[in-house]
């Protein structure tokens, strides 16, 4: 991917507004890759959890709200958990989806009325619920 | 010796062999589980975000109920348990959130009458959220369970299989350690099983990620199942019924997709401690197992 990189980009209110939401410092990441080594899900992600932080340093947040990787973490914390440098990738995942929820940006990836219809008779409740808070806002 | 008791919904709606064998080995080891007498849904997922206080207020609420009966609340699902536990230090740390919660709880409660204006004095964490497994280990302790154990478990070769909600983040759940934790290995050494350790025991179960994508779980599910039956285990046990659900019904999916697959039973840890304690197996239900374990406790006449 070529970027086009200045500082008022790198220093972006998006970029801003996602350091803030998650409370996490995205520049204390030095990429040695523990969290996209130890997530569960990561062989199903389009940007693995490292290369979303590092776009996020590089002030890239476009290409990061429009992945599926957003949709994909199931905010276990193994990244957290691994992270020598303290950063929690899950956090950073659910201030993504939030702002892309709390706008309405784009539909929803699980459909609230095709999970009442499909799961609830057989999956735990705390799946629907958590599901829907997490993925449908 | 009461001690207050959320249920959450899982516990109260689809996991009800949880809740019941959960109350049956209370019983048994002279605890009674006092249930609340209101409680709602804690929310299931604690937000990640800074700026949420409303998603924090179900997870308050509840430890605001459990505030008028004693100084300590037992949950069992991990999910309830890392939603409380988390909310809890929120009050507990976070004076600013604390005072929106509270203001929040004093309006609703104001609007409510009788059982329902729950609010006496603001919430400030001042009950300990403990899971089952820490009841056990701090309330019970293990070696009164040693000594009540009558079944013969030797030779059961059981996998703990702890998951993420219970142990992540670290600093916030306080519970073990996160990559080598030891509590319900030490339970089952209680309980006089041969433990079985497996690399994959905090890995993630794909959790509500089934909901979206069920690939995703199964993916997830067979790397847990797939470790635990590469050492040996003869049954996982968990604490967590999305874990449940994940691992022993998704098996229906590997069993199809994976040749020679062997089929492992999946079952709450409060299942096992009952047949340890000689439980009536009609009280522990095994009827909701796709995977069912009777035919392994019966080959080894535990039922």
């Amino acid at each position: 991917m070529r970027l086009k990189l200045s500082a008022e980009v790198i220093k972006g209110d998006l970029v801003e507004r996602v350091a803030e939401l998650s409370g996490q410092n995205l520049s204390a990441c030095y990429q040695c890759g523990r969290c996209s080594a130890g997530c569960p899900v990561v062989e199903e992600m389009d940007i693995v959890p490292s290369e979303v932080i590092r776009l996020l340093q590089l002030g890239q947040v476009e290409p990061v709200l429009d992945s599926e990787t957003i949709w994909i973490c199931a905010s276990c914390l193994q990244c957290a958990s691994r992270c020598p440098r303290g950063v929690e990738f899950s956090s950073i995942c659910d201030a993504l989806r939030a702002i892309v929820l709390r706008k309405r940006l784009s539909g929803s990836v699980v459909d609230a009325d095709e999970v009442t219809r499909t799961m609830v008779s057989d999956a735990p409740q705390m799946g629907v619920v958590g599901a829907l808070r997490k993925l449908n806002g | 010796m009461k001690i207050p008791y959320y249920p959450g919904c899982t516990l109260h709606e689809r996991a009800l062999d949880f809740d019941k064998a959960s109350r049956e080995c209370a019983r048994a080891l002279d605890i009674e589980l006092e249930e609340l007498e209101i409680w709602t849904c804690c929310g299931a997922v604690f937000p990640l975000t800074t700026d949420s206080v409303m998603d924090i207020l179900a997870g308050v609420r509840n430890l605001a109920y459990a505030s008028r009966l004693g100084d300590k609340v037992v949950t069992l699902c991990s999910f309830c348990y890392n939603v409380l536990k988390r909310a809890n230090k929120v009050m507990r740390d976070d004076p600013e959130k604390r005072e929106k919660a509270n203001l929040f709880l004093k309006a609703d409660t104001d609007a409510r009458e009788g059982i329902e204006s729950y609010l006496k004095e603001d919430y400030t964490g001042q009950v300990d959220v403990l899971h089952y497994i820490e009841m056990l280990r701090d309330v019970v302790g293990f070696d009164k369970i040693r000594e009540r154990t009558k079944a013969d478990l030797s030779g059961l070769k059981v996998a703990p299989y702890y998951g993420c909600m219970l142990l992540r983040p670290k600093k916030e759940m306080e519970f073990d350690d996160p990559e080598q934790p030891q509590i319900f290995e030490d339970f089952l050494e209680a309980i006089g099983c041969d433990v079985v350790d497996f690399p994959m025991k905090t890995e993630c179960c794909g959790g509500f990620q089934i909901v979206r994508e069920e690939d995703t779980a199964v993916a997830c599910s067979q790397t847990v199942v797939n470790s635990a039956s590469r050492r040996g285990a003869d049954v996982i046990i968990t604490t967590c019924p999305l874990c449940r659900y994940n691992l022993d019904e998704l098996q229906k999916k590997m069993e199809k997709s994976v040749t020679g697959f062997r089929k492992i039973p999946v079952i709450y840890f409060t299942q096992l401690l009952g047949i340890a304690l000689g439980i009536d197996e009609e009280c522990l239900d095994f009827s909701d197992n796709y995977v069912d374990p009777r035919p392994l406790l019966a080959e080894k006449s535990l039922v």
